[in-house]
């Protein structure tokens, strides 16, 4: 069941004038800009399909920008995000893509600053719903409505045990989890979707685990 | 969690409850949420659903100019009394274009089931409100009745355009408020369910093809006649009148049908009004060229 809430059929309430084109825009912008952890200086973005052809219409633009400025789907400055992003420093550019996407509503979107790089592919699934499906390159499935934990490690024994056991010992109960890996014994991604909010003094004690890189948290 | 309508229907009949307080004790269980929570949360978006019509009705117009104002045109006409359908209809078709007009401007709105269909819900709704006299509670009661409907469609068919055409979205908003209709007006979970059917059926097929890729045209007209197909359904279904294709496979046939409509018409603005010379001219207007031939 892709749909578990009635609020996923009955809301968003958003800005217009789409909710897949806009509402989940905003959403999957959001996302990027929560893993990303902070502003970033530029931003690359990539429409792919039904995104590509129509954006402009849907003012899907505005909406992804307003994501990673970090509003919400019914702030009341998304129309002015591009201004805004402007004054804030942001550099956003705009890619038409003519690839056949493996859902019509797609967008990948780079960003970065001198620290570092994020890249993420999701798409809007209908009625403002989303799922993020790569990040990075790892294949996942997250659909940003769930605190989650996103812990990239060292493809090597011990590590999905080591992260269960913290969890465990906080009582966090875990709903769903995968893993990615791009290649046998490289670097792999743990994406673990949980009921509860997770304290930073856990996320602390992830990172210091043996053959953990690095853990990002998203808060619901 | 039910899985489709047969099983929504058969529990409000067994426990003997109203479709909306089955969805309000599903979303309990799923979301572990208080009941006062989640009605909390619904009775916020009845709020903005009211103020998006109350807004429309005033009278807006999109950044494009292509839609604004036919809301006020409608009540206009009803108001000097010479009109051949009726005027509850008339209200609801008139509230639904007010809030798709108000979306069009981005304006703020509740998406039911998405952004493009927001208008058909609200709009029965508030129309029927002044003929049934529901208490604030009753329309409450309304939102979850349609998104227990609504529920089944996005996980056994679809409610995206791009997925699955307009049928998807306008039709799955006219079947959803048809049955809320019939629940409110006092009919059974079974007639809900058979009103549903009758206004989906009714809309199968139907494309999404948005001029220059705008949520406007034919959108706010759309959910117009979605919202009158949805009053008529639900008189159909309160009369005693039953669709000889059961809910369910009027969903899964809305699904078939979507996935083998072409992607020029599932919201590329590629084909259908999309392509007509009057649309391209309006697209040109606007973004300066076509939607599919900008760099």
């Amino acid at each position: 069941m892709k749909y578990r809430s009635v609020f996923d059929i009955i809301g968003p309430i958003m800005i217009g004038p789409s909710s897949s084109h806009t509402a989940g825009a905003v959403r999957i912008g959001k996302v990027a800009r929560n893993l990303f952890g902070r502003k970033p200086t530029w931003a690359d973005i990539f429409f792919y399909g039904s995104f590509a052809q129509t954006y402009k219409g849907h003012g899907t633009d505005v909406a992804i920008v307003g994501g990673l400025l970090n509003f919400d789907t019914f702030d009341e400055r998304m129309k002015t995000s591009l201004q805004i992003a402007k004054q804030e420093g942001i550099r956003i550019t705009f890619h038409e893509e003519e690839a056949i996407p493996p859902h019509p509503n797609t967008a990948k979107i780079r960003l970065g600053d001198e620290q570092g790089e994020l890249e993420l592919v999701g798409i809007s699934i209908g009625g403002g719903k989303i799922e993020i499906i790569e990040l990075n390159g790892f294949e996942l499935k997250l659909s940003g409505h769930h605190p989650a934990l996103l812990i990239m490690h060292n493809d090597r024994y011990g590590a999905i045990a080591g992260v269960a056991n913290v969890l465990a010992k906080y009582a966090i109960n875990i709903g769903h989890m995968e893993v990615s890996r791009k290649e046998k014994g490289k670097q792999a991604l743990m994406t673990i979707e949980v009921d509860q909010n997770i304290d930073d003094a856990i996320v602390e004690q992830l990172k210091a685990l043996p053959h953990i890189i690095d853990v990002t948290k998203i808060v619901e | 969690m039910f899985r489709n309508v047969a099983e929504l229907v058969e529990r409000a009949e067994r426990e003997q409850m109203k479709i909306a307080e089955v969805m309000i004790r599903q979303e309990m269980e799923v979301t572990e949420r208080s009941r006062e929570d989640i009605i909390a949360q619904m009775e916020k978006n009845l709020q903005v659903m009211e103020q998006a019509v109350i807004r429309g009705l005033a009278g807006v117009r999109s950044h494009s100019g292509l839609t604004g104002g036919d809301a006020t045109r409608l009540q206009q006409y009803i108001a000097r009394g010479q009109f051949l359908s009726g005027e509850t209809i008339l209200d609801a078709v008139s509230k639904a274009m007010a809030t798709n007009e108000v979306n069009a401007a981005m304006g703020m709105i509740c998406a039911t089931p998405t952004a493009g269909s927001a208008g058909v819900v609200p709009g029965t709704l508030f129309a029927v409100k002044e003929k049934l006299q529901p208490t604030r509670e009753q329309m409450v009661e309304f939102l979850f009745t349609a998104g227990a409907f609504g529920f089944v469609v996005a996980n056994n068919a679809s409610i995206s355009g791009a997925a699955g055409g307009c049928q998807a979205e306008v039709g799955s908003a006219a079947g959803m408020a048809a049955a809320a209709l019939v629940e409110m007006a006092g009919g059974t979970p079974r007639q809900a369910a058979e009103a549903m059917a009758i206004a989906l059926k009714n809309m199968l097929g139907l494309v999404c093809d948005p001029v220059a890729g705008l949520v406007e045209v034919p959108c706010v007209k759309r959910n117009a006649i979605g919202a009158a197909n949805a009053m008529i359904a639900a008189d159909m279904a309160l009369a005693g009148i039953q669709s000889r294709i059961p809910c369910d496979e009027v969903i899964e046939a809305m699904f078939r049908i979507g996935q083998t409509m072409p992607v020029a018409l599932k919201e590329t603005a590629q084909g259908g009004l999309a392509a007509t010379p009057t649309a391209r001219k309006f697209e040109a207007d606007i973004f300066g060229k076509p939607n599919n031939e900008r760099e």
